[in-house]
Parts: C-alpha cells; sequence; structure tokens
C-alpha cells in the first residue's frame, strides 16, 4: 500500500541507465522553487521530523522509566493503602480490573455494533432510519467520555437497574460497579467496531450475495454463513481499536467504577460478586498515584504506565496482524487505521 | 426457548432482530439526553441564563455546593461557569489551530514528500500516538513538562509580578494545549492522510505535467480538493479536545480562574481548569445534590457541543460525496 504511493514508476528505457535523467531533475529543482514554496517544503519537513522526534522521545522516555521502575512484584502484589510507600504493594488488583472491564465491554460492544452495521448495510429500510441510526453512531463517537460515564451514572442509579450494583438499605443504588462501568465502555468501543464492520461489509461484492441467494439460501442464511465469515477480520479489527479505547479510559473509571485502590466484591453471589463490586484499573490507578492525586507514588504510576502502554500497543499490533492476514481476503482497511 | 434460537433465522426474524439492536442506539442517544437534561435542570432553573457568565471565584462556590448538605437552597446552586467555559473553549481552540497547521504539513509529508524509510517509521508512530491512553499524556506532562515549565520558563520576576493573584507553578494552560495538540493531531494526520489519498492521483499529475512544482501541485490541487476531509478531522479533533478531561485535569492546575489575554506572555502560564476536567475532579462529591445538578450542567453542555460538532463534521464532509470518494 504504502508503495503505491510512489510517484509513479519510470517508464523501461528511462531506468536502463544508472542515473535516470528526470529523477534528478525533481529531486534538485526545491532551489529553483519559488521562495514561497520553499518555505512550505522546509516547513513540511519540519513538521514531519517533529511528529517522528516527539513519537520517539514519548515511547523512548516512557520505557526508560518503565524498565527503571518495572519490577515483577509489582505486577503480582496486591495494593495496599499504607503511607509508606515501600508498604503499597504493587498493581495486581488494578490489571486485574482493566483485563476484567475490556472484556465486559468488548463483548456487549461486538454484537450490538456488528447487528447494527449488518442491519444498516444489507436491510437499511426505511433509509431515514439507516440514516438516523448511522449519524447517532457517529453522535456517541464524538461524545465526549466523561459525559458517557455521568449518564452511566444516572442511568444505573434508577431501581430496574439494582441488581447491577451495590443497593443500601431504604433502595438507593449506588450505580458503580464493573457492569456499570463495562455497559458504558462498551459505547466508547461501538463506533470503531460499527465502523470496521460496516466498511467490511460494503466492500464484499455484489456478486457473493447472489451466488449465495442463487443457491437458495435465505438473505438471514447469508449474513450468517457468508458475509459475517468474510468480514471476520475486519470485526477483529475493529474489536481490537475498541479494546485499546477501553483499556485506555479514564473518566468512566473514575466516576463509574470508583477508582478504587483492590477490587472490592459486592454479595455473596461467586463470580457476580465482583462484576457487581467496584474496582480500579491501570488508567486510574497512574491517576491516583500521579501528583494530581492522592497517592504521589511516581515510580509506580510510571511502572503502571508502561505496562499500559505494552497492553496498548499490542493491541495495535494485533490490528496490523489481523489486517496483515486480512488482506489475503482481498479486504481493504484504512490506510492509516485510526479513525 | 435455546432450541428455537438454534434454528436457522427467517429474513423477517434477522432484519428486526437486527433493526432493534440498530435503534437500541438511537435509544441510547435519547436516554443520554433525557436523563442528564432532568438531573442539570435544577441548576440552570435556580441561575437561569446567568449560569453562563461570570460570577466570582467558582471554585468558592463549587465548594459552597459540596457542603451544602442534602436539601441546598437557591444561594447553595449559586455558579457562573464563565472561567470554565471560557478555559474549555481556549485550550480547544488553541489546540486545534496548531494540530491543524501540524497536521496538514505532517500529512502531505507522510504522503507526497517523505523518503520510504522515514514513512516506514512515521506512520506507526502515528498510529501509536493516536492510541496512546491520555492518562500517560497527563502522566508524562505532570512529571516532565509542568515541572520544566514552572522552573526554566517562568522566570522568578514574573512569579512575583502575580504572586497576590495566582501562584504560577507550572500547570498552566502552555502545557495543558501543547499535551493537547500532541493528543489530537495524530487523529487529524490519519483522516488528512485518508483525505488526501483519495484525491485522484491524475489531478495532481496534470498539474505537474503543466510545468508545476511538485510543492505547489499538492497544495494547490490535492489539499484543496482534499479541504472537507481536512475539516472533518479538524472538527473530529475538536470534540475530542472538547472532552478531554483527565489529562487537562492533570497538568492544567485545576484553579478555576479565566487567563486574560491582556497579561501579555504571563497569559499562558497561567493555570485553569476546564468543564470536562472540573467534572472529573468533583465526581467525588457527585452525591451532593446543588453538586450533582451543576456538573450534570456542563456535562449537558458537553453533550451538546458533541452534537454541533458532530453536526458541523456531517456537513463538512458533504463536498466529498461530490467525487464519490469518503472521508
Amino acid at each position: 500500500m504504502a508503495t503505491s504511493t510512489r510517484p509513479p514508476a519510470l517508464p523501461p528505457l528511462q531506468r536502463s541507465g544508472p542515473q535516470a535523467p528526470r529523477r534528478r531533475r525533481a529531486n534538485e529543482s526545491i532551489s529553483t522553487w519559488r521562495w514561497t514554496d520553499r518555505i512550505g517544503y522546509v516547513l513540511m519537513w519540519a513538521a514531519g521530523l517533529l511528529v517522528c522526534a516527539i513519537g520517539l522521545s514519548i515511547v523512548g522516555y516512557m520505557m526508560f522509566r518503565g524498565i527503571q521502575y518495572l519490577r515483577p512484584s509489582l505486577i503480582f502484589s496486591h495494593p495496599q493503602a499504607e503511607l509508606d510507600q515501600s508498604k503499597t504493594g504493587g498493581f495486581l488488583d488494578p490489571l486485574l480490573g482493566t483485563v476484567l472491564l475490556t472484556i465486559i465491554g468488548i463483548v456487549i460492544a461486538v454484537p450490538v455494533a456488528v447487528g447494527a452495521a449488518t442491519w444498516i448495510v444489507e436491510y437499511g429500510r426505511p433509509s431515514w432510519l439507516a440514516r438516523l441510526v448511522d449519524s447517532g453512531i457517529e453522535i456517541i463517537a464524538g461524545t465526549p467520555d466523561i459525559v458517557i460515564a455521568l449518564f452511566g451514572l444516572v442511568l444505573f442509579q434508577q431501581g430496574i437497574f439494582g441488581w447491577m450494583s451495590f443497593t443500601a438499605q431504604g433502595g438507593a443504588v449506588f450505580g458503580r460497579s464493573f457492569l456499570t462501568a463495562g455497559c458504558m465502555m462498551s459505547l466508547i468501543a461501538m463506533p470503531m467496531v460499527f465502523a470496521a464492520t460496516r466498511e467490511g461489509l460494503q466492500a464484499v461484492p455484489g456478486h457473493v450475495r447472489e451466488a449465495s441467494y442463487a443457491l437458495g439460501k435465505t438473505k438471514a442464511a447469508t449474513i450468517r454463513r457468508v458475509l459475517l465469515p468474510s468480514v471476520k477480520a475486519n470485526i477483529s479489527t475493529g474489536a481490537a481499536l475498541g479494546m485499546g479505547r477501553i483499556a485506555g479510559d479514564t473518566a468512566i473509571v473514575v466516576v463509574l467504577l470508583g477508582a478504587t485502590l483492590t477490587l472490592d466484591s459486592e454479595g455473596s453471589v461467586p463470580g457476580l460478586k465482583v462484576l457487581k463490586g467496584t474496582g480500579g484499573t491501570l488508567t486510574s490507578y497512574v491517576y491516583n498515584n500521579s501528583p494530581a492525586g492522592e497517592g504521589n507514588a511516581p515510580e509506580k504510576a510510571y511502572a503502571a504506565a508502561f505496562v499500559l502502554l505494552l497492553i496498548v500497543v499490542a493491541l495495535n499490533f494485533a490490528v496490523d496482524l489481523i489486517a496483515r492476514s486480512g488482506a489475503k481476503t482481498g479486504l481493504e482497511t484504512s490506510r492509516l487505521g485510526a479513525k | 426457548m435455546l432450541e428455537r434460537l438454534r434454528e436457522p433465522w427467517t429474513d423477517r426474524r434477522a432484519e428486526r432482530v437486527l433493526g432493534a439492536l440498530a435503534c437500541l442506539v438511537l435509544l441510547i442517544i435519547i436516554f443520554m439526553i433525557v436523563f442528564v437534561a432532568i438531573r442539570a435542570w435544577p441548576s440552570f432553573r435556580e441561575n437561569g441564563l446567568s449560569w453562563f457568565s461570570a460570577k466570582g471565584n467558582v471554585d468558592a462556590q463549587l465548594s459552597r455546593m459540596v457542603n451544602s448538605g442534602a436539601n441546598p437552597t437557591k444561594a447553595d446552586y449559586r455558579i457562573g461557569v464563565w472561567p470554565l467555559l471560557y478555559a474549555t473553549i481556549l485550550t480547544t481552540v488553541m489546540a486545534t489551530a496548531l494540530g491543524l497547521v501540524f497536521s496538514l504539513l505532517s500529512a502531505i509529508f507522510i504522503v507526497e514528500f517523505a523518503p520510504e524509510g522515514i514513512r516506514r517509521l512515521i506512520v506507526p508512530i502515528v498510529r501509536l500516538l493516536a492510541a496512546v491512553p491520555s492518562v500517560i499524556y497527563g502522566l508524562i506532562g505532570i512529571l516532565v513538562l509542568t515541572p520544566f515549565v514552572g522552573n526554566h520558563l517562568i522566570s522568578p520576576g514574573r512569579k512575583k509580578s502575580v504572586e497576590f493573584v495566582i501562584q504560577l507553578s507550572g500547570t498552566s494552560l502552555l502545557v495543558a494545549v501543547v499535551v493537547l495538540t500532541i493528543m489530537i493531531t495524530p487523529i487529524m494526520i490519519a483522516i488528512t492522510v485518508d483525505g488526501l489519498y483519495a484525491i485522484p492521483r491524475s489531478w495532481k499529475e496534470g498539474a505537474v505535467a503543466l510545468g508545476v512544482n511538485r510543492w505547489r501541485a499538492m497544495w494547490t490541487v490535492t489539499v484543496r480538493a482534499a479541504r472537507p476531509a481536512i475539516m472533518a478531522g479538524a472538527v473530529l479533533a475538536t470534540a475530542r479536545a472538547l472532552g478531554e478531561a483527565i489529562m487537562i485535569s492533570m497538568v492544567s492546575g485545576s484553579k478555576g480562574f479565566a487567563p486574560n489575554p491582556a497579561d501579555g506572555l504571563t497569559f499562558i502560564f497561567e493555570p485553569i481548569k476546564t468543564l470536562a476536567s472540573n467534572i472529573v475532579e468533583n465526581s467525588e462529591s457527585i452525591n451532593a445534590p446543588a453538586m450533582q445538578a451543576t456538573l450534570y450542567a456542563m456535562a449537558l453542555l458537553l453533550l451538546v457541543g458533541g452534537f454541533v460538532l458532530s453536526l458541523a463534521s456531517w456537513i463538512a464532509k458533504q463536498p466529498l460525496k461530490k467525487y464519490g470518494t469518503r472521508a
């Protein structure tokens, strides 16, 4: 894909010589440009190199600090609330919280997003409703996460959602738990899964569907047996991007998960008691341990941030791998992936 | 029940189930507006339109709400959010303007001029920068940039000149804008690059064939044709900047202070507090009714802002349909 963006290949005749004359002139011609063009050209190089420099320095700095402060004991020990920094333990609980929350969020987001995308591409009637849903997804994508968090708080404090979180004596619903936070996290991941799935479905040529219909398959069977398997790579790409967003989100964790240090179970049903309980994630751990929070332990914040960065980078790497394997099926993905 | 799920779905049933999932999205949006607006209402009711105005010290008004208890009086609801609103607009506009310039230049670089080696480096970097969680940007901001600005860029004389009004410690508008720009630029680059690639090469080649140099052809033909995509990217980045809460709350100093451009250079070193960062910081005391109404009112404002930006991005993308390209 990158090679196609180069200037078109020279005709064979000119390529025969070691120095193709036209090519050289294009490289040297900057000195003959107008000065406005030259300034623009230089600024453009400066901007490009600056982006490289900023990116490399952020990654390099985080790696330096991460390797400096990260110890295996930090990952495998539970955090403790202590004044003495040497006794505050590690971040096992936040790490588990991140994993749990990401899984809950993506498990809710994928079916809804894939269903909505399939409906829009394959059915999409009435068309005004399809357009409305389309812009609705865009609106959700543009809504700040802090607003989604506050919306989650008011929604899950309603009585009918009492089973999802701690309910006080007298019926006041707390509204903060892994389940409620996961539901709102799914809203953050949904636009990415939706966009990837829709793009994939639109790229499936019409004759594939027609061939399936010609074999006597119903539309529902075509979607299930032909279309969804063929956009599997797109769905995974969207899901991986969405998981990266969930793992990196802080506002919802702070407002809707309690951002506590440890995972606090609620109730007595095994499994559900963790989901109903509050907790924290790596993001809230970093936030609380930075000078902005109460913990004020920069070393631990750096170590946790490094682990978080590794998770996010791994998810992005997964996107790359999926896109590369998806390329075999001829499906196009966005050139920079990020949307 | 499970038996019925396992048998093949009829078309009609599939359409209904999938359509219901799609409509769930609309339902969520309607619920979001209604619920947030209901909780926000008391704050608007008690303040009227002066909710948007400046009424003295915001931080004092907010802490009064925390202490107001379960039955707040009219005076407890009193707030003028202008300093927060002003800081939000200031950071968003400054970061977007800076980001627009940077992202456009870098996108041109990536699409047209970067040597293959650098291109192979810069594309993953942009993707990585877009994926880095905001709390990590905030961490770097508060532990690296803030001390640097506080110790080296702000002279002691400058600190002294305003010490009766505000403490200049490095947590400032400047750091917030710089980090915010780094955060939103990758998104803009990604969308701009896609937009530039979508313009048919032959248009630019036509210009080059007429004797225009490569930069000018890029600038006057491709960039001009990709303007809607660039605008759409800028709008999307604005939405991200508008709602950024955690990072801003870490690096901005969290003072409800409206920086005054008339202060000269001191202006960019003054602490701020935006709407979103204020919500995060006060989320612990959200059970106080007055505070709750105020925070939800701010959330409603952000929500409406997000709506307007979504609409703006939709409008910006309309001309793209003419070329049959997508943003």
